[in-house]
C-alpha cells in the first residue's frame, strides 16, 4: 500500500445553541481577519414547491430582499452595501440561504436585517410583479439566451426523475411565474420560514458573548412557529436506462449527461461518501481516469467533469440526488461511444482496482479544496448554517477532509461497481447552432 | 408591531497588513511570499509579461503549458501535483501570462519544482499539443456562441481600432494552423524570468519560502523582451453599433467609457463615482433598471485595468422588448452624474462599500494572493491599499463631480448593442444613431 500523506485538519470552535422560538444557531469565532459571515438558512427549496407555482421557491427568495417590518424597498441592500458588506441569496433543492460578509463592525447590523425579514418581508402586488419581470430576465441570461442553458441541472432531473419534487424545473415557467399571487407568497412564508425551519450560522471575528446577545436582541422577538413536517422525497431508484435528448439552437456542440441514483447523503453518509471521492478519481484534472481517456488517448470529449448533487452541493443535498458526468464532444461527437469508454473503464476500475497512489493523490486535492473552500468565512458560515439544518452536526465541516482521506480502495471499487448502464439516466444535447 | 432602530456601525480598525517579505533573484524574477496562516494552505501566481506575443500562438500556449517536459507527461505533472494536493493552471490577457495555483502547504517545495520543469524543460509533445489544439478551437467556438462573448469583441474592436488590445480571442482558423515548434520558440522567447512577478501566499514563513522559490527557479533566467504597448487610443464615440443576433430573446447592452489608472490622484474619485453610477447593486443604475423597471437581472459596470489604459465598462442583458426603454434609463443615469453632483448620503454609502469590501478582498488567502499579484503587475505592492483608502475616505463630492463630468458624460460613450435587430433598431435610433455591424 503507498504511503498515505498526512491530511491536514481545521479545528474551528463551534458553538451551538437554540433560541426560545426554535432558531438554531451556529457561531464560529475565528479572528484571522477583521471580518464576519452571517447565514441564515431555511428548511425550504425547490422540491417543496407545489404544482402549478414551478420556480416560486426561487421567486420567494427575490422577495425576501424587497423590505421588511422595518425597512422599506431597497434598504436591505443599502444597509449591508452602505456597511461595506456584501450579500446575496441562492434557492437550492433542498434549502433557501440568504447571507452578508461584512466587515467586523457591522456584525450587528446584519443580524438586525436578517431578524427583520425574518419576522415578515412586505408582500406587495408592486414588488411582485417587479421581481417575476427580474426573475425572467435572470433565466433568460441564464437559461434561454444563452447555448447550453439549464444544461444538465434542469435537463436531467425530468429524465432521471418520475414525481413533481424531483423532476420538474426549479427555474420555474413563465407561465407559473405569471400566476404568482401575494396570497402565494404570504401563505408559502407562513407555512416555510418559520423560526424552527430556520437556522443562522456566524462566522469569523467577533466574541462569542457578544454575538449571543446580539442573537437574542434581535432574534428573540421573532414569534416562535414550528417547522412544517419534514417531507420524504424518496422514489423508487430507474430500473432501467432512461434516456432523453433535444436540440439547443444556440449550442455549437454536441453534448451528454448522465447521473446515477447514489445513498442517502445523510442517513447513508458511510456510503455516499466514497462516491464524493469516486467523482474526482474520475474527472479531477488530467490525470483522473475520464479525462486521461476521453480527452488525452480517445479524444472523443473536448471537456468532462464528473460531481454529486444536480447543483454541485454535496455536502448539502438530501435524498435523493446522484452521481453527476457531463462531457462536451467536439463536433460530430458520439455521446453513445462516450458512455460505452466511460462503462469500460468503470468496468476497468471494478476490475481491477486503483493505480498506486491514485487514491491518495486525489483524497489529497479534494482536501486542498475543502480547506480553501473555508478559508473565506462565508464558506464557512453557509455550510455549516446547512449542516446544522440538516444534520444538525456543523462540526462536519471541520471533519471532512479526514473523513474523505478515510475512505478505501474497496469502497471506490463498490461505489464504481454501482454506476451501471441499466440504473443510468441520460440526457444528450445536439447542437442546433450553425458551425 | 414595533419600529426597530438600524444598530449603529462599529468603527473599523486600522487597515493591517500581512507580514510579507519580497526579493529578486538573480535570473530577474521578483518574488513576494505572504503570510495568512488561516488554513494550511499556499496559493501561488505567477505573472510572466508577455504583450505583443502573436495571439493564437499565445493562446495556445497558455492552454498546452502543461503538456510535459522533458521527464514528465502532462499526466505525471498532473499527478506529482496532485500527491500534494496541488493544482496549477494557466491564462492569458493581453498584457500577461498568468499561472495560478494552490496545494498543501507542505506542498509547497514539490510544487515549485514542478513550476520550474514546466517554465525552463517544456516539452510541447506533439500529440498533447494536438489535443489541446483541438480543445482550444471548440473552446473558441462554444465562446463565439455566447452572447457576452460576442459582445465584447464588437465592443473592443470599436474601443480599440488597431491597437492591439482589440483583438483578445483568436479565429479558430489561426489556432488550427499554430505548430508545437512555433510553441516551444515562443516559450524560449518570453517565457522568461525578467519583468515576472511570483506571489506566494498562505500558511508559510515568507523568508522560507521565497528560499524554497529561489531553490526551485534559480535554473530560470535569461533575458525578457522589453515589449511595452502603446498607450491605448481616446475612445472615439461614434454611432451605436447594432451587432444582429436574430431570434434573440435578450439584448446584451455594452458601453465603454474613458477611465484612469490606479495611480491618477483622481483614481478613488473616480470609483467612487463609478460606484454611485452602476458600480454596486445599490447604485443608481442597478436599482432605476431592476429593481425599479425589471428591465434586466445583474446590470454591472466596472474600470477595467490594462497596463497601456483603463476603461469603465458598463454592461447589461435586457429583454429585447425593453431593449430602447434600457438604452434611454442608462443615458440618463449617466447624464444625471456627469451633471449633478451626488448626494452626501450615497457618497458615503459608495464610500464605506469600497473600504469594506478592499477588506474583504483581503480576508482569504486566495483574495490576497489575486490582489498582491495584480497590483504587482502594476508595479504597485499591497502597501498602495492604505495610499487607495485613505484616498478614499477622503473624496468630496466636489471631486467625484469633477471626474463624473469628464469621464461618465453619454457623449464619451462607445456604445454596442447586440439583439435581434428587426425587433431594437428603430426603438434605438429613436434615441441615437445607429449602424449595423458584425462583432
Amino acid at each position: 500500500m503507498a504511503r498515505r500523506g498526512k491530511i491536514p485538519a481545521t479545528k474551528y470552535p463551534v458553538e451551538r445553541f437554540t433560541l426560545e422560538n426554535g432558531l438554531r444557531v451556529v457561531l464560529t469565532p475565528d479572528r484571522s481577519a477583521p471580518v464576519v459571515g452571517v447565514a441564515v438558512v431555511y428548511d425550504v427549496g425547490i422540491r417543496s414547491e407545489p404544482e402549478g407555482r414551478t420556480g416560486f421557491a426561487h421567486l420567494f427568495e427575490h422577495l425576501m430582499f424587497q423590505g421588511s417590518e422595518n425597512l422599506e424597498k431597497l434598504a436591505h441592500f443599502r444597509h449591508v452595501q452602505g456597511s461595506g458588506g456584501t450579500f446575496n441569496g441562492s434557492t437550492h433543492l433542498d434549502f433557501t440561504d440568504y447571507f452578508e460578509v461584512l466587515p467586523a463592525g457591522a456584525l450587528e447590523r446584519a443580524l438586525f436585517l436578517e431578524a427583520d425579514r425574518m419576522r415578515g418581508p412586505r408582500l406587495t402586488e408592486e414588488n411582485l410583479l417587479n421581481q417575476i419581470d427580474v426573475v425572467k430576465e435572470e433565466i433568460r441570461v441564464n437559461v434561454l439566451n444563452r447555448p447550453y442553458g439549464g444544461f444538465p441541472w434542469l435537463k436531467l432531473p425530468p429524465v432521471m426523475f418520475s414525481t413533481f419534487p424531483n423532476a420538474h424545473d426549479g427555474y420555474g415557467s413563465f407561465g407559473d411565474l405569471d400566476s404568482a399571487t401575494v396570497d402565494d407568497a404570504k401563505a408559502f412564508f407562513d407555512r416555510y420560514y418559520a423560526s424552527g425551519n430556520a437556522t443562522l450560522a456566524v462566522a469569523g471575528d467577533f466574541d462569542v458573548a457578544d454575538a449571543t446577545a446580539m442573537i437574542q436582541r434581535h432574534f428573540g422577538d421573532v414569534p416562535a412557529r414550528p417547522a412544517p413536517p419534514l417531507p420524504d422525497f424518496d422514489e423508487p431508484a430507474p430500473d432501467a436506462e432512461r434516456r432523453d435528448v433535444y436540440t439547443d439552437r444556440l449550442a455549437p456542440l454536441p453534448g451528454v449527461a448522465s447521473a446515477w441514483r447514489v445513498p442517502d447523503p445523510i442517513a447513508g453518509f458511510d456510503e455516499y461518501l466514497p462516491y464524493v471521492v469516486l467523482a474526482e478519481v474520475l474527472t479531477d484534472g488530467e490525470a483522473s481516469r475520464l479525462v486521461e481517456r476521453l480527452v488525452q488517448r480517445d479524444r472523443s470529449v473536448t471537456s468532462i467533469g464528473g460531481y454529486i448533487g444536480f447543483m454541485g452541493d454535496e455536502f448539502q443535498v438530501r435524498n435523493p440526488t446522484a452521481l453527476l458526468l457531463q462531457a462536451h464532444m467536439p463536433p460530430g461527437g458520439d455521446a453513445e461511444k462516450v458512455l460505452r469508454t466511460v462503462d469500460e473503464e468503470l468496468d476497468r476500475l471494478v476490475h481491477d482496482g486503483l493505480a498506486p497512489g491514485e487514491l491518495e493523490r486525489t483524497q489529497a486535492r479534494i482536501a486542498t479544496h475543502l480547506l480553501r473552500d473555508t478559508d473565506a468565512v462565508l464558506g464557512r458560515a453557509l455550510p455549516m448554517a446547512v449542516l446544522e439544518l440538516q444534520r444538525g452536526r456543523p462540526e462536519l465541516l471541520n471533519e471532512l477532509p479526514k473523513l474523505v482521506g478515510e475512505v478505501t480502495e474497496a469502497q471506490i471499487v463498490t461505489a464504481a461497481a454501482a454506476l451501471r448502464p441499466d440504473r443510468r439516466a441520460t440526457v444528450e444535447v445536439l447542437p442546433g447552432a450553425a458551425q | 408591531m414595533t419600529t426597530k432602530k438600524l444598530p449603529d456601525l462599529v468603527p473599523d480598525a486600522k487597515l493591517k497588513l500581512p507580514k510579507q517579505a519580497e526579493r529578486s533573484l538573480p535570473g530577474g524574477l521578483t518574488v513576494i511570499a505572504i503570510r495568512r496562516t488561516s488554513v494550511p494552505l499556499v496559493e501561488l501566481r505567477l505573472r510572466v509579461p508577455f504583450s505583443k506575443a502573436p495571439l493564437p500562438r499565445a493562446t495556445l500556449l497558455s492552454q498546452a503549458l502543461f503538456t510535459g517536459t522533458g521527464a514528465m507527461s502532462s499526466v505525471d505533472i498532473a499527478a506529482e501535483l496532485q500527491s500534494v494536493g496541488g493544482g496549477l493552471s494557466a491564462g492569458l490577457d493581453p498584457d500577461r501570462l498568468l499561472i495560478t495555483g494552490n496545494a498543501l502547504a507542505t506542498g509547497l517545495d514539490r510544487m515549485l519544482e514542478i513550476l520550474a520543469a514546466v517554465l525552463t524543460d517544456p516539452a510541447y509533445p506533439n500529440a498533447e499539443v494536438a489535443t489541446e489544439r483541438d480543445r482550444l478551437v471548440d473552446h473558441i467556438n462554444v465562446a463565439l456562441s455566447q452572447p457576452a462573448h460576442i459582445a465584447r469583441t464588437a465592443l473592443l474592436k470599436r474601443m480599440y481600432g488597431n491597437h492591439p488590445y482589440a483583438v483578445q480571442t483568436p479565429e479558430p482558423e489561426q489556432v488550427r494552423a499554430v505548430r508545437p515548434a512555433a510553441l516551444r520558440s515562443l516559450h524560449a522567447d518570453r517565457v522568461r524570468p525578467e519583468g515576472a512577478v511570483l506571489v506566494l501566499v498562505g500558511d508559510i514563513s515568507p523568508e522560507k519560502a521565497i528560499d524554497a522559490a529561489e531553490k526551485a527557479l534559480g535554473s530560470w533566467t535569461g533575458p525578457g523582451r522589453d515589449e511595452s504597448l502603446p498607450a491605448t487610443p481616446p475612445l472615439e464615440p461614434g454611432p451605436l453599433l447594432l451587432v444582429d443576433r436574430p431570434g434573440a430573446v435578450q439584448s446584451s447592452l455594452r458601453m465603454a467609457l474613458p477611465a484612469l489608472p490606479r495611480t491618477d490622484p483622481q483614481y478613488a474619485a473616480l470609483s467612487l463615482a463609478n460606484m454611485i453610477f452602476g458600480g454596486y447593486f445599490s447604485s443608481r443604475w442597478v436599482e432605476n433598471m431592476r429593481e425599479d423597471k425589471g428591465y434586466t437581472y445583474g446590470p454591472h459596470t466596472a474600470i477595467e485595468h490594462y497596463l497601456a489604459g483603463s476603461s469603465l465598462m458598463v454592461a447589461a442583458e435586457v429583454a429585447t422588448e425593453v431593449t430602447g426603454p434600457s438604452l434611454l434609463e442608462t443615458l440618463y443615469e449617466l447624464g444625471r452624474i456627469a451633471s449633478l453632483p451626488p448626494g452626501e448620503d450615497e457618497l458615503e454609502q459608495a464610500r464605506r462599500y469600497a473600504l469594506g469590501t478592499l477588506r474583504l478582498g483581503m480576508s482569504t488567502q486566495a483574495g490576497l494572493a489575486g490582489l498582491a499579484s495584480m497590483y504587482a503587475s502594476f508595479g504597485l505592492r499591497l502597501e498602495h491599499l492604505r495610499e487607495h483608502s485613505a484616498a478614499l475616505a477622503t473624496a468630496t463630492r466636489e471631486q467625484v463631480a469633477e471626474v463624473a463630468a469628464k469621464f461618465l458624460a453619454p457623449t464619451q460613450a462607445v456604445t454596442v448593442v447586440l439583439g435581434d435587430a428587426e425587433k431594437v433598431a428603430a426603438p434605438l435610433s429613436a434615441l441615437t444613431q445607429v449602424v449595423r455591424g458584425t462583432a
